[in-house]
């Protein structure tokens, strides 16, 4: 996830540039690459950019990685278009193909903790929703969770422990995701009061 | 030129052998009956999905077709106002004679259906092989469909509607009707009312193509007085009832 790495690493940097460009010395721009390799080694070894931004950037929980129907940065980019144009080929013209269905989807990205693609900010689809504050309109009608069989048998990526029915805990989210997403912004805002004190 | 390509000949005789094969009657082939219709292929107006109801082996006591229905479905099963009803069980009585009988009504996926004429939108929509659906994604529950609908066959879904089944949205705010259970009926399975009536052991509703001549409900109308309820209106439904 790179989604917006660059601001907070541009700032740091130049802060230092300052101090050097003060003392006047070339050795400062060695020491700025060296710097900068070192940023940039530190955010490769700690597996990612760090959250110092006031919305932290969203971190959905993959369930299969590596397994998804298309190349990551187009379904970033078209998951909606793709979901779109399926949709109407399903209902109008009964064309029931896997690839782009959003039951498949949601089979795949269901959570393994809570068994839905919605319910936390780790969810598939509300962790990024949230973030970019764009409504999911999907769950209002369409359940969050993937298909089960007829003795609740679930998706192979849910523990067998998890429960079917309405005892979930994330039942009636799908009803209002605005509503969560809104009461998520605002804890997020509690967390980092101010936001640029870091 | 005086050589003939041979390999091609041979090759359209066993293209033609392999048809042969696969045909076992005219408009029946193996791959139909395995597995209905191919997913990646859109459905085809050579079908007409039909249902026949027969009320002399409908039973008066039984609603195992709308329990069916509401639990494919996901209805709550409440028969209020607000409650969504797909099939509805009904005794008529003659009041001369006292007889009684008992017959499943829904949504009867007319030829000409008046619900879609209505719609403003566009969302109540009969799919090519004659099933009458409501794209609930351009629905704005306007409910004209409700009134235009002589069978009462729609439902507005007025209330929030959580847990969903999975694979059958349902939603507020948009109307729903018996779908003929598309979804099954696309994977090659029959509709849940007609296999829970064959699971009672009352076989009251057959389900199949009314276009195919050698299809089981397309013999028993060719051989049986059936009806069409409210015939009058032209509608060309895809619902008959036998013994009415």
């Amino acid at each position: 996830m790179s989604v917006r790495p660059a601001t907070f690493k541009w700032v740091w940097v130049s802060d230092v540039r300052r101090g050097l460009v003060k003392r006047g010395s070339l050795w400062g721009f060695a020491i700025l690459g060296a710097s900068l390799l070192a940023v940039a080694l530190t955010a490769t070894a700690s597996g990612g950019e760090q959250e110092t931004s006031r919305v932290p950037l969203p971190h959905p929980e993959i369930a299969n990685p590596g397994k998804c129907v298309a190349d990551t940065e187009y379904m970033r980019k078209h998951h909606m278009d793709v979901l779109l144009r399926h949709r109407d080929e399903t209902v109008h013209e009964g064309i029931r193909t896997k690839r782009y269905s959003l039951t498949n989807c949601i089979d795949c990205h269901a959570s393994r903790k809570n068994n839905s693609v919605l319910g936390t900010k780790e969810n598939f689809c509300q962790a990024c929703h949230s973030y970019a504050a764009v409504k999911v309109d999907c769950f209002e009608c369409h359940s969050s969770k993937p298909e089960a069989t007829a003795g609740a048998v679930f998706h192979p990526i849910v523990p067998s422990g998890a429960k079917a029915g309405p005892a979930s805990a994330d039942q009636g989210l799908a009803l209002s995701m605005q509503q969560h997403m809104r009461n998520g912004l605002a804890a997020t805002a509690n967390k980092n009061p101010g936001g640029e004190s870091r | 030129m005086s050589e003939v390509n041979t390999s091609r000949r041979q090759f359209l005789g066993w293209g033609t052998a392999a048809m042969a094969g696969l045909a076992i009657a005219p408009g029946v082939t193996l791959i139909d009956l395995a597995h209905g219709k191919p997913d990646d292929q859109p459905v085809s107006s050579k079908v007409r999905w039909g249902m026949l109801i027969d009320a002399n082996q409908c039973h008066s006591g039984c609603s195992d077709c709308v329990t069916a229905c509401n639990k494919e479905n996901g209805l709550s099963g409440g028969t209020g106002p607000d409650d969504s009803q797909w099939i509805r069980k009904m005794d008529l009585k003659d009041t001369h004679s006292g007889r009684v009988m008992s017959l499943p009504m829904m949504c009867q996926h007319c030829g000409n259906p008046p619900c879609t004429d209505v719609c403003p939108t566009g969302a109540s929509f009969k799919r090519a092989d004659g099933i009458v659906l409501v794209d609930r994604h351009i629905c704005i529950g306007c409910r004209y469909c409700m009134m235009a609908c002589p069978y009462k066959a729609r439902s507005f879904v007025a209330h929030p509607v959580t847990d969903q089944k999975p694979g059958r949205p349902r939603g507020i705010g948009t109307v729903e009707a018996c779908t003929m259970c598309v979804e099954r009926v696309d994977a090659g399975l029959k509709p849940a009312c007609v296999d829970a009536c064959a699971a009672a052991g009352h076989e009251a509703i057959i389900f199949g193509d009314l276009n195919d001549p050698n299809s089981d409900i397309s013999k028993r109308i060719a051989e049986y007085t059936t009806k069409q309820v409210r015939a009058d209106l032209g509608l060309d439904t895809g619902v008959r009832y036998q013994g009415v």
